[in-house]
């Protein structure tokens, strides 16, 4: 059978370097990899040693003695011929054993060199090499092997010389994607430009970087070559005069039905075997990947045991100007966000944070990346990452708290009661969908309409939020559409189940700077139209300024400052929010003056309520 | 999406001219004297000049060549020299045998691997862990080892199934399904191995997309937002796996119907082979060729439906 051996990851070099000398420890270490080994060893000596093993001739027929149980003479007993079972075992493992390393190192060498050259020189090797490989894909190996045997005879190094052709381009795609990967890296340039030659560079670079990969292909493709051996010896196509394990396997399949027991034997080696090369590979790479994991985990945060701890933490709060008396809508108190990490501790990304949005409130929530303004965002929809949950504390929305809701009960929140509008615009639709599949969908599902009711709405919100051809984009796919009209098309998504809370986050920090003027614009028309809470998450105090009533300065998963924004632009107490407001110099306020528009917003305001 | 189709087939057209033409040229390079392999070492010089005159082998490669490919091309691919029996008979008559059983070891596959592989993303955990065992073994253990040990568990063991035979579905539908379920199996298990492997990777990477959060974040049910939005965006990679494994699934086929006595294509190319029967042989090579050219033409164009860039470009 044609199996193609699993996709494999190729780590850059400097990381495979690092961590190599680790890797021999924790194979060590590693339990399947250990059995895998320990069953490859017993294998490897079995061959070895056969002479020494056993007495018995493998070729040799004992007439007295045919199908015998196992006896003191014949530890495994004999099969139909009268030949001993155990020598067959033993020196059989030689025959299949070299077989598929001779098949696997014509595929790793013709694979490896092809690649290297296809990879590094790419142009017209390239383009050869391909159609090469889809002329040797499109058929099933054991067909090209079928027609060889027709012709060239039942010979099993031919045969795996043919295999080893076959199976070359397993070995020649992991080369070719290191190498054009690597090729492009910066010192590989700097190599090249100091002058140092391709042969040496190819060595010291790519080779160094695609060893542990080809180990890992190797062991892949020796399992495929021992089955197919096998397979095509059991068909009866193989040469009949050495003893191997798929001989043995024909000639037992045969007497299935009087001794069954010789079919046991040769199952097991090739079974064993396979699975012990399969495994190896496996457990390889798995070592390889998390390695390669544990380097890449630099960002650190704190990490704390279970049953987290609420820091201590006074917020400087501003006075009230006017009296707000609007309720709550929103009531986030004490939350403490973690995550589970695989040694049971709980890294913690928000620290009790505590904040208040009114209804009909733009409420912001402001800090700097990592400061954990994002994941007390995604707590109130409870959309943590997998890992993630809130640990302590209560998200009081509308009088239940979100917190310690079933899924179903938040489900029924989530864009009936609370909407959404993402970050990034491109990557928060489904690229299989068009745009308007994306926003009837929900409205289905949420409001209980029907497909043409929900259709009409959609054209409606889509034109709503600016959209200059609504028909148009409502059967675009998002590719087909730009970054704005996708961050228009996620507003009006937002909007469109009539949610009593947005929570925007960083809803423009993607965008171009003239598209952003305009989101705010559309945000702040849609607000003062619609009278919804919006909870804005951004760290740029031009956005807090254009549209927000409060803000909440975050740092280090806390709230440290919080009040109505006009009061926190006058007179900023904290030093974490003077230095934010440092940074806004260099960041550019978006538009408008922050007294003219904190102004409006609050005579907007008073007029509503 | 036509001109998509069209450059597909087309290329497909390509490859099987490309290796039909490269297998004859192999074949009859190494078949040497025709008729003294046939007629065996006792034969006279003269008798066998005759057979390789008759079988027309005396001519020049190439002139053979162009007239097997003018034949071929209207279905016609000469005769057995072991059975004289026309070589697209004997094809066509054992073709719908296999692709039955390579079919339902597809669907087979795709369904559980599905299955497997989004249980396993989604759990994660002991699940995950469990999914991976299994389908490590699955990969490493040879298909016709687990046929052999499904016939004697499963037939001669337990007597569920008959061990070996083939039902027309024509003449009875259970007595067919009987026969091909073992065999069924046996060949879906190395391919579930290999597919659950891919989806369930897919489907990880996928739930990891921004636009699973905002979905969710819309109100919509988890089931709805794995089963339409994240299986539809991890099928593709998955499907091209399954590509890969339909040509394994045909190879399987061969050593699976030996095992159970199906007489498909795969008896028709061990007896061919083991007589050397090249016009078998070259017929067997075209017409699993084509029924993977067709099959991937298929998967491509599946591919296509589901992800839309692929139709742009």
């Amino acid at each position: 059978m044609t199996q193609t051996a699993p996709p494999l990851n190729v780590e850059p070099a400097a990381e495979v370097a690092a961590v190599r000398s680790h890797l021999v420890r924790r194979m060590l270490r590693n339990g399947s990899a250990v059995f895998a080994m320990v069953v490859l060893a017993i294998v490897a000596l079995g061959a070895i040693l056969a002479p020494w093993l056993t007495s018995a001739d493998p070729g040799v027929a004992d007439i007295q003695s045919l199908m015998s149980p196992p006896s003191a003479d014949h530890p495994l007993g004999t099969d139909a011929a009268g030949r001993d079972v155990l020598a067959r075992l033993l020196y059989g493992s030689r025959f299949s054993i070299l077989g598929a390393i001779l098949g696997t190192v014509i595929a790793a060498v013709l694979g490896v060199i092809g690649g290297l050259i296809a990879g590094y020189y790419q142009k017209w090797f390239e383009n050869v090499s391909s159609w090469v490989i889809s002329v040797i894909m499109a058929l099933p190996g054991i067909v090209v092997l079928l027609a060889a045997r027709a012709v060239l005879g039942p010979s099993l190094w031919m045969a795996m010389a043919v295999f080893g052709v076959l199976l070359a381009p397993a070995f020649y795609r992991l080369v070719y994607t290191a190498v054009v990967n690597v090729r492009n890296e910066l010192y590989v340039d700097a190599a090249r430009v100091s002058g140092v030659g391709d042969v040496s560079i190819i060595g010291r670079h790519i080779l160094s970087v695609v060893r542990a990969p080809i180990i890992i292909q190797f062991a892949f493709v020796m399992g495929i070559a021992i089955a197919i051996q096998a397979g095509l010896d059991f068909l009866g196509l193989g040469d009949p005069t050495i003893p191997t394990w798929g001989n043995m396997l024909n000639d037992a399949f045969a007497r299935m039905y009087q001794t069954p027991l010789l079919l046991v034997w040769p199952s097991i080696a090739i079974a064993l075997t396979s699975v012990a090369l399969a495994m190896f590979a496996n457990a390889l790479r798995d070592e390889l990947e998390r390695s390669g994991q544990v380097k890449r985990k630099k960002r650190t945060t704190r990490v704390i045991a279970p049953g987290a701890v609420v820091a201590e933490n006074q917020p400087v709060v501003h006075e009230e100007a006017l009296a707000d008396t609007r309720a709550d809508l929103l009531a986030v108190d004490s939350l403490v966000v973690g995550y589970d990490q695989p040694d049971g501790s709980i890294k913690q990304v928000v620290n009790g944070v505590s904040l208040r949005v009114k209804r009909g409130e733009v409420h912001g929530l402001i800090g700097e990346s990592g400061s954990g303004k994002t994941q007390t965002a995604w707590s109130i929809l409870r959309l943590l990452p997998q890992g993630g949950r809130i640990v302590s504390g209560t998200v009081i929305f509308d009088g239940q708290d979100v917190a310690k809701l079933g899924e179903n009960d938040v489900r029924k929140l989530r864009g009936r009661r609370i909407a959404y509008i993402p970050q990034e615009p491109m990557s928060n639709l489904d690229p299989s969908f068009t745009i308007g599949s994306q926003l009837v969908e929900p409205m289905r599902v949420t409001l209980g309409i029907s497909r043409g009711e929900a259709r009409t709405r959609a054209i409606d919100l889509l034109t709503r939020v600016g959209i200059p051809n609504p028909e148009r984009t409502f059967a675009a796919y998002p590719h087909e559409i730009s970054g704005g009209m996708a961050q228009r098309v996620l507003i009006a998504g937002a909007i469109s189940c009539e949610a009593d809370l947005i929570i925007a986050d960083e809803p423009t920090t993607a965008l171009d700077v003239t598209v952003q003027a305009e989101i705010l614009d559309l945000l702040r028309g849609l607000q003062n139209e619609l009278g919804v809470s919006i909870l804005i998450v951004t760290h740029n105090f031009g956005v807090v300024a254009d549209l927000c009533d409060r803000v909440s300065v975050m740092q280090n998963g806390l709230i440290v400052e919080t009040g109505p924004a006009r009061s926190i632009f006058a007179g900023p107490r904290h030093p974490y929010t003077r230095s934010l407001f440092d940074a806004i110099l260099e960041d550019g306020a978006a538009r408008g003056t922050l007294a003219h528009s904190s102004e409006r917003n609050i005579i907007t305001e008073g007029g509503r309520s | 999406m036509l001109s998509f189709t069209l450059r597909r087939l087309v290329s497909g057209v390509i490859l099987l001219f490309v290796i039909s033409s490269l297998a004859y040229l192999l074949l009859y390079l190494g078949a040497g004297n025709v008729g003294r392999r046939i007629l065996g070492s006792q034969a006279s010089e003269a008798t066998v000049a005759l057979k390789n005159q008759q079988l027309g082998v005396d001519e020049p490669l190439i002139t053979r060549y162009l007239s097997w490919l003018a034949h071929a091309v209207t279905g016609d691919f000469g005769t057995s020299w072991f059975t004289s029996q026309p070589v697209d008979q004997t094809i066509t008559s054992r073709l719908a045998v296999t692709i039955s059983l390579v079919i339902g070891a597809t669907i087979l596959s795709g369904v559980i691997a599905t299955v497997l592989g989004v249980w396993a993303a989604r759990r994660r955990g002991w699940a995950d862990r469990v999914v991976q065992v299994v389908s490590v073994l699955g990969f490493a253990i040879p298909g016709f080892l687990i046929a052999i040990f499904l016939v004697n568990v499963f037939a001669l063991g337990l007597g569920w199934f008959k061990p070996t035979g083939y039902v027309q579905i024509a003449t009875s539908f259970s007595g067919w399904l009987g026969s091909v379920t073992l065999p069924i199996v046996a060949l879906s298990i190395g391919a579930i191995a290999a597919i659950v492997q891919q989806v369930r990777g897919s489907v990880i990477d996928a739930l990891r997309q921004d636009w699973v959060r905002t979905l969710r974040s819309r109100g919509l049910s988890e089931n709805r937002v794995v089963f339409k939005h994240v299986l539809r965006n991890a099928g593709g990679p998955a499907l091209a796996v399954l590509a890969v494994q339909f040509v394994g699934l045909v190879g399987g086929a061969v050593i699976v119907e030996q095992i159970f006595a199906i007489p498909g294509l795969g008896q028709v190319s061990v007896t061919a082979t083991s007589q050397g029967d090249v016009p078998v042989v070259m017929g067997l090579v075209v017409a699993i060729g084509a029924i993977v050219v067709i099959v991937n033409l298929l998967i491509d164009l599946i591919q296509g439906f589901l992800n839309p860039k692929a139709r742009v470009s």
